[in-house]
């Protein structure tokens, strides 16, 4: 049996910072990914990575508070303070990996103004920045030699009494499944987009980890906290990075107005993604749309800047909608974006209570878009997510060597855990009855979901949401997989990450429901206002026992900053 | 509009696989990739076809393939633009690698090469407390290499791997570029020795394949020839690899000949390219030399220098000037 001391699920930054600390400490570790490292989503990441340098005179308190405000409030103060305090030492290791950065005239470090912030302290690479660290990462997973199972699909954690032991999976070239043992098992599988039609996020984006580690018994935290990109295009969903904001793009409506003079005075532009996408939306209802969308217009940018620093958005609104933005604006709205909740982590990627005692599953950690630590609370704020992965990554490869190093391997019987997960997916092959494509039901669940828990949430949408995807559930039994074969069937592999899908469009639904206020991405017609007197809290949902779903709350924890009226 | 797509498909789990090409009608819209177009047939027609893709726009670099005999990015790819007149497109998977299934190929040996050029950054040591300076102009440039995706678009395509899977090939050397144009990277003389070897930098035919294939601007034919440059100017030692040993000599030659006679002679070039006493390899360019000959082709062993050598010099010093002061 393939065996490591630790063993990291993703190969996005998150899972390649992990793996990166754990290498350079010298321990057994490996990397495990549906595609190929460079091939993960942190690659379209395109705005750039917020830090507080001191030497620009900048503060790292601000920055916190930034995110705390851009939370509403729900962001967990001490995780935000050590990402924010870290941040500017990571930057650097990042720099110093060979990451390029924009640099000023001194040929330091140049910044760009992002939403939400009142200082320019997001550090970028164009408008590739994404892909340009996820790169440098992987030259540095290169440099280390760490071993990656490239293209294994992770279809199950194997636990036992609540004790993480390691992961069963696909080699998908071949369709044989193996079991893979750890003594610490690290989840970093990223986001969930998919879940929603249309999305910004790329068609691996499906929740697999946030639902291997709720199925093993982890709880998932403030999974109502969908982020909506104001920009994004119309159609397919793909983002026009914040970046084109943060450079000074305008947004107007059909009468050629700046609508956010009467939304957001102050930032205009450049307020929290929430308040800008609950903006749109407004505008586009009542009737100031292009075809239901606004315009992105960057025109009196100047073709210089724009194809200096927003090439790839240049790029992207000609390949897919024909515009070229130097010489049109382009029609854009609100979709998709980002998953704010996730695994239930502290700050160092476990799961413990108060206490010190595991209170998800033992031996399991989770870092990046997958995990909820919680410093994105309600609202995340642009380029703190690139920021989270590699902070988090790299405290939670931190502590999953220290627990590595403090226990043994789990006793499984690898027949058992294989064979379980053979017989199950051949009992999806074996479907040939009169069950739906597995496209079909993907569709379905994404665009119940879209209307249920869009921009703007109702009881009754939710509700309405939370059944359709009840009974999607039971039609997942019987969908059918045309490709029965063995060598990379995708076909699959997409059935068994719609069944993770659903676990977490559930769980969405659940969470939405259960938050009886407006905060951050969360936006009730039927509860308005923020309630910090009962809800200034997490929502943690386990799965079971049956079908149900257990509800625990946890209280935000707060250091510095008391709540107060949001105002951008 | 509909549309005919030609698949060349591969199932390597029937008992004797063979690749063969499979039409699907497919009723498609303006604005579809070929990307949209083929999941498309795999969402409602047949879910057994195999592809990989996941970003949809250009950048997590999944789906290089071939559409109508050339590579691209099949998300890039606009369906309508590429249509016969009879509403006909055919995709195959990337070239130069072997087949998986359908339009999924092997891109192991692809991962090794990118490993052979060392593809890190090795900086002077210790690190400074603070980020390494670095111009902006530098790392813009950097930016236009960085924007490589690694859909080995260029390597499907590329001429010289056709014939000898040894070449690193355009990819991996874009990549080596990176690095000897990073000027926080210390290790050029060792690099430009190792990109100097065999498969290395001298390899490349300059056939231009790979500029034309690649999707992210990321000219890597050019970048070969700046490596080249690179080589040369900074006198690295070809190793004892006779190819490298050529191209370098042939380049350096080339110069040194046109600076003293404002004119390229062939002859000189071959003889100074092989060597004065390289018997063997001058023997074997006679037949060449004679059909030459004898279709009045064959240039002149000797010849003055042609009027105007002076302004030949200058515009060469400036040049070599120009290259010495660019920002390193
Ligand atoms: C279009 C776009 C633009 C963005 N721009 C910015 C920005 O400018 N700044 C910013 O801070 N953030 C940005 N974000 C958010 C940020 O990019 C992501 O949140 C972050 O990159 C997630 O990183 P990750 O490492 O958690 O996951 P990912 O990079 O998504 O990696 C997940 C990994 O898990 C693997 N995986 C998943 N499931 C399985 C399985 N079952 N088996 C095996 N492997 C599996 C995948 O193969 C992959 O390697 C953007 C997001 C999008 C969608
Ligand atoms: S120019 Fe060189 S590297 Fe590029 S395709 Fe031709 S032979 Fe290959
Ligand atoms: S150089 Fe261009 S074609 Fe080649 S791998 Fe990179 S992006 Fe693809
Ligand atoms: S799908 Fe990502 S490059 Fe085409």
């Amino acid at each position: 049996m393939y065996s490591h001391d630790v063993l990291v699920l993703g190969a996005g930054l998150a899972g390649m910072r992990a793996a990166l600390e754990a290498a350079r400490s010298g321990a057994n570790v490996a990397m495990l990914s549906k595609v190929y490292p460079v091939r993960s989503h942190s690659n379209a990441a395109q705005g750039g990575i917020n830090a507080a340098l001191t030497d620009r005179g900048d503060d790292w308190h601000e920055h916190a508070y930034d995110t705390v405000k851009g939370s509403d409030f729900l962001g967990d103060q001490d995780a935000i303070e050590v990402m924010c305090r870290e941040a500017g030492q990571e930057l650097i290791n990042l720099e110093h990996m060979g990451v390029i950065f924009n640099r000023d005239d001194e040929g330091r470090l140049g910044t760009r103004a992002f939403g939400g912030q009142r200082r320019a302290r997001t550090f970028f690479v164009a408008d590739i920045t994404g892909q340009a660290i996820l790169h440098v990462m992987y030259e540095q997973i290169l440099k280390y030699n760490v071993r990656v199972y490239d293209e294994w699909y992770a279809t199950t954690l194997i636990t036992d009494h609540g004790r993480c032991g390691g992961v069963v999976a696909m080699e998908m070239r071949t369709g044989e499944v193996h079991a893979i043992r750890a003594k610490a098992t690290i989840l970093a599988t990223g986001g969930l987009g998919r879940v929603f039609e249309p999305s910004t996020n790329a068609l691996i984006c499906t929740g697999d980890g946030m639902a291997l580690a709720y199925r093993a018994g982890a709880p998932l935290m403030d999974m109502e906290m969908v982020q909506y990109h104001p920009t994004t295009l119309k159609g397919s969903g793909v983002l026009l990075s914040e970046g084109a904001r943060g450079e000074g793009a305008y947004l107007i409506n059909s009468r050629g107005e700046r609508f956010m003079e009467r939304y957001a005075p102050n930032m205009m532009e450049l307020a929290s993604r929430d308040v800008v996408s609950r903006a749109e939306i407004t505008e586009i209802n009542e009737g100031n749309d292009i075809d239901g969308c606004v315009l992105l217009d960057c025109r009196h940018l100047g073709r210089a800047k724009i194809m200096e620093r927003l090439m790839y958005i240049h790029e992207v609104a000609m390949d897919l909608v024909g515009v070229d933005i130097t010489k049109d604006p382009v029609p854009i709205r609100p979709g998709v974006h980002y998953q704010m909740g996730g695994i239930k982590t502290d700050v160092d990627g476990r799961c413990w209570d108060p206490a010190g005692n595991w209170k998800g599953v033992e031996g399991l950690f989770a870092a990046g878009e997958t995990a909820c630590v919680s410093v994105h609370g309600g609202n995340r704020l642009g380029a703190n997510s690139l920021l989270d992965t590699v902070i988090f990554g790299r405290r939670s490869a931190e502590a999953a060597m220290d627990f590595a190093g403090a226990n043994g391997h789990l006793e499984f019987s690898e027949d058992t855990w294989v064979g379980g997960e053979k017989a199950s997916m051949q009992a999806l092959l074996d479907n040939n009855g009169g069950g739906d494509l597995v496209a079909k039901l993907r569709l379905d669940m994404a665009t119940a979901m879209d209307e249920g828990l869009g921009v703007y949430r109702t009881e009754e949408g939710m509700q309405q949401a939370l059944n359709a995807v009840r009974g999607m559930k039971g039609r997942f039994k019987d969908v059918i997989v045309q490709d029965k074969g063995k060598a990379f069937n995708t076909n699959l592999i997409f059935a068994l990450e719609l069944g993770c899908m659903l676990d977490c469009a559930e769980a969405i639904a659940v969470g939405g429901i259960e938050r009886k206020e407006s905060r951050g991405a969360h936006s009730r017609l039927d509860y308005a206002a923020r309630d910090d007197e009962n809800w200034l809290k997490h929502i943690l949902l386990y799965q079971g026992p049956g079908d149900q779903i257990t509800k625990e709350y946890v209280p935000i924890v707060i250091t510095q900053w008391q709540p107060e009226e949001r105002k951008y | 509009m509909q549309a005919k797509v030609n698949v060349r498909r591969f199932n390597p789990d029937e008992e004797r696989p063979k690749s063969y090409t499979q039409q699907f009608d497919v009723e498609v819209e303006e604005h579809f990739t070929v990307l949209d177009t083929l999941i498309k047939v795999r969402e409602e027609i047949d879910g057994s076809l195999a592809l990989r893709c996941s970003c949809r726009a250009a950048i997590c670099g999944s789906c290089a393939m071939r559409v109508n005999g050339h590579a691209v990015l099949a998300c890039k790819a606009r369906v309508s633009q590429h249509l016969s007149d009879d509403g006909q497109v055919t995709v195959e998977p990337a070239g130069n690698q072997p087949v998986i299934k359908d339009l999924v190929v092997d891109l192991e040996p692809f991962w090794d090469k990118l490993r052979a050029v060392e593809p890190y950054l090795q900086p002077a040591m210790p690190e400074p407390e603070a980020e390494y300076l670095a111009p902006n102009e530098v790392m813009l440039h950097l930016v236009d290499v960085m924007g490589c995706i690694m859909c080995g678009a260029c390597v499907s395509d590329c001429t010289v791997l056709e014939v000898d899977p040894n070449f690193l090939g355009p990819a991996a050397l874009a990549k080596a570029y990176r690095f000897v144009a990073d000027t926080r990277d210390e290790e050029d003389t060792k690099r430009l020795g190792i990109y100097n070897a065999y498969g290395g930098i001298w390899d490349c035919t300059r056939c231009g394949e790979c500029v034309q294939a690649c999707p992210k601007g990321v000219a890597p034919m050019d970048r070969i020839m700046a490596l080249r440059e690179k080589a040369v100017e900074s006198g690295t030692p070809p190793g004892s690899y006779e190819g490298a040993q050529y191209g370098y000599r042939h380049s350096v030659a080339f110069e040194e000949i046109i600076t003293h006679k404002g004119r390229l002679e062939e002859t000189q070039l071959v003889v100074k390219t092989l060597g004065m006493f390289n018997l063997p390899k001058l023997l074997g360019m006679a037949p060449m030399a004679l059909s030459a000959m004898f279709r009045r082709k064959m240039p002149p062993p000797i010849t003055r220098a042609a009027p105007g050598v002076g302004q030949v010099r200058r515009l060469a010093n400036r040049i070599r000037w120009n290259r010495l002061s660019k920002v390193e």
